[in-house]
C-alpha cells in the first residue's frame, strides 16, 4: 500500500503543478523584461473561463485552449500598455487586473452559462511504452495534455531566453534598458511581448484548470492560485530550473498534506493545510546564499533620457 | 503670472484621475445595461449608499478606516523599499490578539482592555510583519513571497483556532457550530457616534495618520527609511543599517495593520469569525489599502481622502447590488476597472505638470522654491 | 323562511364584500433574502435561492416578491443591507448563514415591526428580549445520515471519500451525519475524510478527490460549494457521488447518485403564514426529514447501474424506506464531532 501511495503523491504532485508552472513561466518573462505583473490570477481566471465557455459550446478542447490564448493575450497586451505606455505603477495596476478579471470571469460566467456544470476536459494520456516504466513511468508518463505541455515549456523556455536572440533582449531589457535601448533595441516593444506572452501562458494555465484538471468553472475558481505563481518566480531566483523546482515542490507537499488527511493523521487539518506555505518560505531561507539575479529594472519603468 | 499658469494647469492635471474615473464608470455603465439594469438608477443608488444621508456617511467611514490603517503602513513600507502584500494576514493576526485579550480578562476595566487590545493587535501585527522583514533582511526571502504565504498560514490558523479552541461554547452547546468566537464584553466595544454606526476607530486612524507623517518626514528614523527605500548605495554608504531598515518598513507596516484589525473588530463586529477565507472579516483591506496608499501618492495624509473614496466606491457598490439587482461580480470588476484607470492615468498627470515646469524653466526667471524641486 | 332568505342573502352579501375586501386590499408579501455566497453555488445560497423562486411561482408573483442580496461574506457589510432592507418596508428579511447571528442581534430591535429569519441556529435571540426574530436550524445531519446509508450498500470496495471544506457549522454536522450512516450500516467501511480548509478552494477539492480515489475510495461525498470541483474529478475517473445540499444531477448525470437537499419551501411557507398571521417571531423551527426540509433526490439509473449485481434493490424505498421512517419518528440519535 505504501509504495502505491508513494507513487500517487508524487503523481499528485506533477499534476498540480501543471498551472503554477503555466503561469509562473509566463510571469518570468515579464519580469526578466523588467515588469511585475500582479494580476496574474486574474488572467488565469479570463483564460479559464474562455476555454471552459468556448469548449461547453463548441465541443472542441483545442479551441478552448486558443481562446484562452488569446484572452491572455488580450489582457497581457492590456497589461503592456498600462505599464510600459502609461508607465503606471505596476504593483497596483496588476491589482487593479486582478480585481477586474475576478469580476468580469464571474459577471460572464453569469451572463453566459448561469449554472455551475462539468466538462470532458483532457483526460490523462497514457504515452505509448514509456508510461509502462514502473515507477517512473506511472508519476510522469501518465498525465494530461496539458501537464506535459506544461514541462515541455520549461526547456523550451529556457531555450528562448538563453539561446535565442529575442530571449537576449527580453533579458537584456530587464537588466539593462539603457543600455539595450543605445544599442538600438526597442524596449518597449520587447517588453510587449514578454508581458503579452506573460498573459498567453496565465491564460492556459487557467484552461489548464477549467479544462483539464477540475473540468469546472466557477466564481474564483483559481482562489489565489496567481499570486502564487508570482510567488514562486522569486522562489526560483528568476531561473527556470528553480522555477520547476518550486512549482514541483509546493505542489508535492500539498499532495503530502492531502494524503495525511485520508490516511486520518491526528494532527488538525488546518496545520496540514499550512505545510505547503510554510515549506516555501523555510526552502526558500535556506537557500539563503544563492546568488540570484534579480532583473535590475524590475519594476521601473523605462523613460528615455532619464538615468 | 507664470506661477498662476503653473498652478492652474496643475489644478487641471490633478482632474486627469478624475477623468479616468469617469471613463471607468462609463464602461461600468455599459456593463450594467448588458446586465439589464439603469446606470442612472444604479449610480443613484451608489452614491446614496456612500452619502445619501447619515447611516451612509458613517458606514462609509467605518469602511475606509481598515484602508486607512492598511495605507498607513503601505505609505512606510513602499517609501522603505518593500512591498508589502501581507495585509490581509496582519489584519487577522492583530483582530486575533485583539479576541484572545478581550475574552481572557473579562474582569478588567473597559478602557485597560481596548488600550491593551489595540496595543496586542499593534503588537502582532508587527511580529507578523516583522517576520517577513527579517526573512527578507537576513535570508534574501524575497517579501512579496513571504508575505503572500503569510497570509495564507494566518487564515489556516485563524480557521483552526475560530472552530477549535476559541469557539464560542454559546455554539456548541446550541450545535450549531459556527466558527466564531464569543461575543466580546460590552466594555470593550469602541465608543460610537450614536445612532449611527461610526466608531472612534476614526479617530483613531486619522490620529496615526499625523502619526505616520510625522515619523517618516520629521524623525531621523524615517529620514532613513526614505532613504532606503530611494536609494539602497546611497543609504548603505552613509552608514545606515540597511537590513535593520528592512526589517522595520515591513514591521511597520505590519503594526498599522494589525492595529487596523483590532480596531476592526472592537468597532464594528465585537467578535472574531470567519467565513474560511480572510475576506469576510477583512473585506479585501488588504489589497485595497494598497490601492488607496497609492491613490494618496503614498503619502499619509493623502492616504486619508483616498482611504474615504475607496470606501465610499465599496459601501455604494453593495447598495447599487442591492438596488438594481446586478451581480455583486459586477462591482468587482467595476472596482478593478476604475483602479487600473486611475493608475493608468497618472503618467498623463505628470506630464502635464512636468510640461509646465520645464516650459516655465526655460523661460528663464529666477527659479522659485517649486521649480528647484 | 323569510328570516333565512335574508340571513342567507346578508351572508352571502358580506361574504362577497369580505372576499373581495382581502383582494382589494392584498398586497404582495414581500422577502428580502442575504446570502454569504453566489445564487450559482449549486449549494448553500442556491438552495435558499431556488425556493424562493419555487414559492414565488407557487404563490404568484402578484402575491410574493423577493429581494436579494449575494455574496455578503463580510459582515459589516451584511448589516448594512439587513438595516436598508429595514427601513424599506420587506414584510419578512432573512438573513441566510449562520455567521449574520451577532450583526442581526443588534439590528432587529431597531426595526420591531419588521420580522427577520435567521439560520442555521437555534437562537432567536428571545432571551435577550427580541420578538422580532425567527430562528431555523436545520438538520443538515440527516441528509448526511441518508447519503451514508446508500454510501455504505453502493460501495463495493467499502472505501469511501469525504471531501469537506471547513469542519465547523452545517458541513460539519452532514459529514459527521454522513459517517455515523455509513458505519450503522456497515461498520466495517472506512470514511476518509479531508477538509480543504475554506469554501472556495475548488482546486484542492479537486485534488482531494483524486487522493481519495488513489486511496481507494469508490464513492464520494463533498459539501458546500467547493463540491463542483471533487465532482469534476469523480466523472472523469467514473467514481460514484452524492451530493448535498442542492441537486447536482444535471452536474454530472452519469455518476451523480442522490442529493440530499436543503428544501427551504416549508420554511417560507410557514413564515409566510406565520408572519400574515401576525406572529414576527420568537419561535425556533427545526427543518428536518420529516417536515420534508431535507429532501433525498435519486437519480434513478445511476442508483440502480451501482447496485448492479449486489442483492439490494434499486429503490429509494428499499434502500432507504426503514431509515426514513426510523428518522421521522426521532428513534435515530446522531451525535456531532
Amino acid at each position: 500500500m505504501t509504495g502505491f501511495t508513494a507513487i500517487d503523491i508524487f503523481s499528485s504532485g506533477i499534476r498540480l503543478a501543471t498551472p503554477y508552472l503555466y503561469a509562473s513561466i509566463g510571469e518570468n518573462f515579464g519580469q526578466l523584461s523588467g515588469i511585475l505583473n500582479l494580476g496574474v490570477d486574474g488572467i488565469m481566471l479570463m483564460g479559464a473561463y474562455a476555454a471552459f465557455f468556448t469548449t461547453v459550446k463548441t465541443g472542441s478542447l483545442v479551441l478552448g485552449l486558443l481562446a484562452a490564448g488569446v484572452v491572455g493575450a488580450l489582457l497581457g497586451l492590456a497589461m503592456a500598455f498600462i505599464s510600459v505606455t502609461m508607465k503606471a505603477e505596476q504593483g497596483i495596476s496588476g491589482i487593479g487586473l486582478y480585481l477586474f478579471g475576478l469580476g468580469m470571469s464571474e459577471l460572464l460566467f453569469k451572463k453566459t452559462l448561469g449554472e455551475v456544470q462539468t466538462v470532458a476536459g483532457f483526460a490523462p494520456v497514457y504515452i505509448p511504452w514509456l508510461s509502462n516504466i514502473p515507477v517512473v513511468g506511472e508519476i510522469l508518463f501518465r498525465q494530461n495534455v496539458l501537464a506535459y505541455g506544461a514541462f515541455a515549456l520549461v526547456p523550451v523556455s529556457w531555450f528562448v531566453l538563453y539561446k535565442t536572440p529575442l530571449g537576449l533582449k527580453v533579458r537584456a531589457v530587464g537588466q539593462n534598458p539603457e543600455g539595450a535601448d543605445s544599442l538600438g533595441v526597442s524596449v518597449a516593444r520587447v517588453r510587449y511581448l514578454a508581458v503579452t506572452i506573460g498573459g498567453i501562458l496565465s491564460g492556459i494555465a487557467g484552461a489548464s484548470l477549467s479544462i483539464a484538471l477540475l473540468n469546472v468553472f466557477q466564481e474564483n475558481l483559481t482562489y489565489g492560485m496567481g499570486f502564487i505563481a508570482v510567488a514562486l518566480v522569486y522562489f526560483g531566483g528568476w531561473r527556470l530550473s528553480g522555477l520547476l523546482t518550486g512549482a514541483i515542490l509546493f505542489s508535492m507537499v500539498n499532495a503530502l498534506q492531502l494524503w495525511a488527511q485520508v490516511r486520518g493523521i491526528k494532527i488538525p487539518s488546518e496545520f496540514a493545510l499550512m505545510i505547503p506555505y510554510v515549506i516555501t518560505i523555510l526552502v526558500l531561507a535556506a537557500l539563503a546564499k544563492r546568488r540570484i539575479h534579480a532583473p535590475a529594472a524590475l519594476n521601473k519603468p523605462f523613460e528615455r533620457g532619464e538615468g | 503670472m507664470k506661477e498662476m499658469d503653473q498652478r492652474i494647469v496643475r489644478v487641471l492635471a490633478s482632474l486627469t484621475p478624475v477623468g479616468a474615473f469617469l471613463l471607468a464608470i462609463l464602461i461600468g455603465a455599459v456593463m450594467l445595461v448588458i446586465f439589464g439594469a439603469n446606470p442612472l438608477i444604479a449610480f443613484r443608488a451608489l452614491v446614496s449608499g456612500a452619502f445619501g444621508n447619515m447611516n451612509a456617511l458613517a458606514d462609509t467611514l467605518v469602511k475606509a478606516t481598515p484602508l486607512l490603517f492598511v495605507g498607513l503602513g503601505i505609505c512606510i513600507a513602499f517609501r522603505g523599499g518593500v512591498l508589502n502584500i501581507g495585509g490581509e494576514g496582519q489584519l487577522v493576526v492583530g483582530a486575533l490578539s485583539a479576541a484572545l485579550i478581550c475574552l481572557n480578562f473579562p474582569n478588567w476595566p473597559g478602557w485597560a482592555l481596548i488600550m491593551a487590545a489595540l496595543l496586542g493587535g499593534l503588537f502582532a501585527g508587527a511580529i507578523y510583519g516583522g517576520i517577513a522583514g527579517f526573512l527578507k533582511a537576513y535570508f534574501n526571502v524575497n517579501e512579496i513571497l513571504s508575505t503572500i504565504m503569510l497570509n495564507y498560514i494566518a487564515v489556516f490558523g485563524m480557521n483552526y483556532l475560530l472552530r477549535g479552541p476559541l469557539i464560542d461554547p454559546m455554539q456548541i452547546k446550541l450545535g450549531s457550530f459556527i466558527p466564531e468566537t464569543a461575543r466580546f464584553p460590552r466594555a470593550t466595544d469602541l465608543p460610537r457616534l450614536v445612532p449611527t454606526r461610526l466608531h472612534l476607530g476614526v479617530g483613531i486612524a486619522i490620529l496615526f495618520a499625523v502619526l505616520v507623517y510625522i515619523l517618516l518626514w520629521r524623525t531621523t528614523i524615517g529620514f532613513r527609511i526614505r532613504m532606503v527605500g530611494k536609494n539602497i548605495r546611497a543609504a548603505l554608504g552613509a552608514g545606515i543599517n540597511v537590513k535593520g531598515y528592512m526589517v522595520l518598513g515591513l514591521l511597520l507596516a505590519g503594526s498599522l495593520a494589525g492595529l487596523g484589525g483590532a480596531v476592526e473588530v472592537l468597532g464594528v463586529n465585537h467578535r472574531m469569525f470567519t467565513d474560511g477565507s480572510a475576506f469576510g472579516f477583512t473585506g479585501s483591506a488588504g489589497f485595497n489599502g494598497i490601492v488607496a496608499a497609492l491613490f494618496g501618492q503614498l503619502h499619509p495624509v493623502g492616504t486619508i481622502p483616498a482611504s474615504i473614496m475607496l470606501g465610499a466606491l465599496l459601501t455604494g457598490a453593495n447598495q447599487m447590488q442591492r438596488v438594481v439587482q446586478v451581480p455583486s461580480a459586477l462591482v468587482g470588476a467595476l472596482n478593478g476597472l476604475i483602479v487600473v484607470f486611475v493608475v493608468g492615468s497618472e503618467i498623463l498627470r505628470l506630464r502635464q505638470v512636468r510640461r509646465v515646469d520645464r516650459t516655465l524653466r526655460v523661460a528663464s526667471t529666477p527659479l522659485s522654491e517649486e521649480e528647484k524641486r | 323562511m323569510q328570516s333565512k332568505k335574508t340571513f342567507l342573502l346578508i351572508a352571502g352579501i358580506l361574504f362577497l364584500v369580505f372576499s373581495l375586501g382581502i383582494e382589494v386590499r392584498a398586497e404582495p408579501f414581500r422577502v428580502a433574502v442575504i446570502l454569504p455566497s453566489t445564487i450559482g453555488d449549486l449549494a448553500f445560497s442556491q438552495s435558499m435561492y431556488d425556493s424562493l423562486v419555487a414559492v414565488q411561482k407557487e404563490m404568484g408573483p402578484k402575491n410574493f416578491q423577493f429581494n436579494y442580496s449575494e455574496k455578503l461574506y463580510v459582515l459589516a457589510d451584511a448589516g448594512v443591507a439587513l438595516r436598508d432592507y429595514a427601513t424599506k418596508g420587506y414584510d419578512l428579511v432573512i438573513a441566510h448563514g449562520a455567521q449574520y447571528g451577532s450583526v442581526l442581534a443588534e439590528i432587529a430591535p431597531d426595526f420591531p415591526k419588521v420580522s427577520f429569519a435567521w439560520g442555521n441556529s437555534r437562537d432567536n435571540f428571545s432571551s435577550k428580549g427580541v420578538k422580532n426574530v425567527f430562528a431555523f436550524e436545520i438538520h443538515a445531519e440527516q441528509g448526511g445520515y441518508l447519503n451514508g446509508v446508500l454510501a455504505a450498500k453502493i460501495t463495493r470496495k467499502g472505501i469511501i471519500g469525504v471531501i469537506g471544506p471547513m469542519n465547523a457549522g452545517d458541513c460539519k454536522m452532514y459529514v459527521s451525519g454522513f459517517k455515523a450512516g455509513v458505519l450503522a450500516t456497515n461498520p466495517k467501511a472506512t470514511v476518509n475524510i479531508t477538509w480543504t480548509g475554506s469554501f472556495s478552494d475548488v482546486a484542492l477539492a479537486s485534488e482531494a478527490a483524486q487522493t481519495h480515489i488513489n486511496a481507494g475510495a469508490d464513492i464520494l461525498t463533498g459539501a458546500a460549494q467547493i463540491q463542483a470541483g471533487a465532482v469534476g474529478v469523480a466523472r472523469q475517473r467514473g467514481v460514484y457521488w452524492l451530493a448535498s445540499q442542492a441537486d447536482q444531477t444535471s452536474l454530472a448525470p452519469e455518476i451523480v447518485v442522490a442529493s440530499a437537499i436543503y428544501e427551504w419551501r416549508p420554511l417560507l411557507r410557514t413564515l409566510v403564514k406565520e408572519i400574515k398571521g401576525g406572529t414576527r417571531g420568537e419561535k425556533v423551527f427545526t427543518l428536518d426529514y420529516s417536515n420534508d426540509s431535507i429532501r433525498m433526490i435519486i437519480n434513478q439509473s445511476v442508483l440502480e447501474k451501482a447496485l448492479r449485481g449486489k442483492a439490494e434493490k434499486g429503490t429509494e424505498k428499499a434502500l432507504l424506506g426503514k431509515t426514513e421512517k426510523d428518522m421521522k419518528e426521532g428513534k435515530i440519535k446522531i451525535n456531532i464531532e
